[in-house]
């Protein structure tokens, strides 16, 4: 079969294609070969460029339709809007590092830790079941778990004498949904972070042990340094899952708690910030940060390539 | 010797703790319905409930439409882009990468701004739903299909095949489809799951489903919405139990990952 090489099989479908015509004869045949990913791109420009085009410049649009920097400047100047952010900041971040190192934990337990294997595959089995498990569902689980009348709450109190209630405490704040995320958080850790530990050759920790090196010695120059990539890539993975997620705080708080999602969720069932150029700016926030997120983490997939197979 | 592992027993502990309590609770508080005894009256008002079947059916609906879609557009893609146009990859990549970038309460926004007025109007449709739910799946479904793709040699495949002397259409049935029945099959189930138990889409565009079915009783009624989220959960379960049941043995064998929701 020819190999078909043109620069126009080269580009994406849709970038131009103004080659000027060289003076080098033979001309190339036209190649249709870019036809085959036409259907993908064209739902990905409609669906995924084009809405988040649309935010960008809406962002950009004020109430009466002129261009404006106030929107992108109230992001940081409206105090509600701020509080979102940083909520929804602090809320990622929290379990984005309680989730990596309680998952990390995990998963060096069943994996090098010296448990049984069936520990093992049960352990990756349920992680990825309960990774999966987010949204509506997690939030009744908790909330019938330490929910005022949920289990651990009235074996506390029945077994215990403690009343987690009291003092007016109640789950639905911001400890109360870290603990609910955490349950989707730290078995995606353990996921990733499985395959990682067991990529750790043994040669490594014997060339460290035959030069002096210690157990610190291994993990602070050898193994740490080697899953340091894997190992910040799925923490601000987690970042990322935790910043997006709207189901699960919705249904376990309601708008108790002012995340970033729950705005724009509430912006959309009516306009509550009374400015639809906010509410994109506050969406272009979200596109922003995410953004972000992930070239972090396509970076940081990249250097852990090098080492872990 | 080695010592016994008492930090790795006790770091799987409370793992397990944690995976279990929430779902030993919920199971709890769907039996108490009934003052003073275990019943499964919370059970019986769940299934008795007509909007039950309705949503759930509606939803069952979204998930069949929506891995269609996926389907077709996916599989073609990656396996042109494996066997023709390798180039394209990093973009076919980057766009698999994009529903983590914009998620899905901001996509929604953005799609109800630009679909909600002509000259495209989709949200008067189940069809913003769909396109919604059609790229969700497609980083679950890409990837699938790509591990799969990759694990067999597809171009000399594809080679022996024609010159055998068959067409594209035989080729993509008996030849590509059964070596790639395990990947599809993957990113079959786990759109299921995701679909099965989505809220967010369904409930900002005000369609009928499973997940806002949940959320709603959740609001009016106690221990059902427990009894019905547990059923939930075991559509998950089923759904990744069966797609590890499925890729046992594999090489590489990638364990579905789930996004934000």
């Amino acid at each position: 079969m020819a190999v078909e090489r043109s620069p126009r099989a080269e580009t994406g479908p849709r970038q131009e294609m103004g080659d000027a015509p060289s003076a080098r004869p033979p001309r190339r045949p036209v190649t249709w070969t870019w036809l085959g990913v036409v259907p993908f791109f064209t739902f990905a420009f409609l669906f995924l460029f084009l809405p988040s085009a649309s935010i960008f410049v809406r962002s950009f649009e004020s109430l009466d339709h002129t261009f404006t920097f106030q929107n992108i400047l109230d992001l940081f100047q409206k105090s509600d809007i701020r509080n979102a952010y940083r909520l929804s900041l602090q809320v990622s971040a929290t379990t984005a590092v309680g989730g990596s190192i309680f998952g990390f934990l995990l998963a060096y337990a069943v994996t090098i830790g010296g448990l049984p294997k069936t520990v093992r595959s049960f352990m990756l089995t349920f992680s990825g079941v309960a990774s999966n498990f987010a949204g509506v569902p997690l939030a009744f689980a908790f909330v019938a778990t330490m929910g005022n009348a949920g289990l651990v709450t009235r074996l506390l109190e029945d077994v215990a004498g403690i009343d987690i209630h009291a003092g007016g405490f109640t789950i639905y704040t911001f400890w109360g949904l870290s603990i609910v995320y955490m349950y989707f958080q730290f078995p995606l850790m353990v996921l990733v972070m499985a395959p990682a530990l067991d990529g750790l050759r043994r040669e490594w920790r014997e060339a460290c042990e035959n030069l002096g090196g210690s157990t610190w010695h291994y993990w602070r120059y050898v193994a740490l340094p080697i899953l340091a990539p894997s190992l910040l890539g799925t923490a601000i993975l987690l970042f990322g899952n935790a910043f997006g997620a709207y189901a699960t705080a919705y249904a376990f708080t309601g708008s108790f708690l002012n995340l970033v999602t729950i705005v724009i969720g509430a912006q959309i069932q009516g306009d509550v910030l009374y400015n639809p150029g906010l509410g994109n700016a506050m969406a272009l926030g979200m596109i922003v940060i995410m953004s972000m997120v992930m070239s972090i983490y396509v970076w940081s997939q990249r250097r852990a390539a090098r080492w872990v197979r | 010797m080695r010592r016994f592992p008492v930090w790795s027993w006790f770091w799987f502990i409370i793992g397990v703790l944690y995976f279990f309590i929430p779902l030993v609770s919920t199971l709890e508080f769907s039996l108490r319905m009934l003052k003073g005894r275990y019943t499964l009256e919370a059970y019986r008002v769940a299934f008795q409930d007509p909007r039950f079947y309705q949503s759930f059916g509606y939803s069952l609906l979204w998930a069949a439409i929506t891995i269609t879609i996926s389907l077709l557009l996916v599989v073609p893609t990656a396996y042109w882009v494996q066997l023709k146009l390798p180039k394209a990859r990093p973009y076919v990549e980057f766009v698999t990468l994009m529903p983590f970038v914009v998620p899905a309460v901001v996509l929604t926004f953005g799609l109800i701004r630009l679909y909600g007025r002509p000259p495209l109007v989709l949200t008067t449709t189940p069809a913003a739903l769909i396109v919604g739910y059609v790229v969700l799946s497609l980083p679950y479904m890409y990837r699938s299909v790509d591990a799969g793709l990759r694990a067999v040699d597809i171009r000399t495949l594809t080679e022996a095949a024609q010159s055998l002397g068959a067409g594209w259409g035989t080729i993509l049935r008996d030849v590509i489809f059964p070596n790639l029945r395990v990947a599809l099959l993957s990113g079959i189930f786990l759109t299921f799951a995701i679909v099965m138990g989505e809220f967010t889409f369904a409930s900002l565009l005000s369609r009928p489903a499973f997940g806002p079915y949940i959320e709603e009783i959740g609001a009016m009624r106690a221990y059902t919405p427990q009894a019905v989220s547990l059923m939930s959960f075991l559509i998950t379960w089923g759904s990744i139990m069966l797609i590890q049941w499925l890729g046992r043995g594999a090489r590489g064998q990638q364990v579905p990952v789930g996004g934000a929701r």
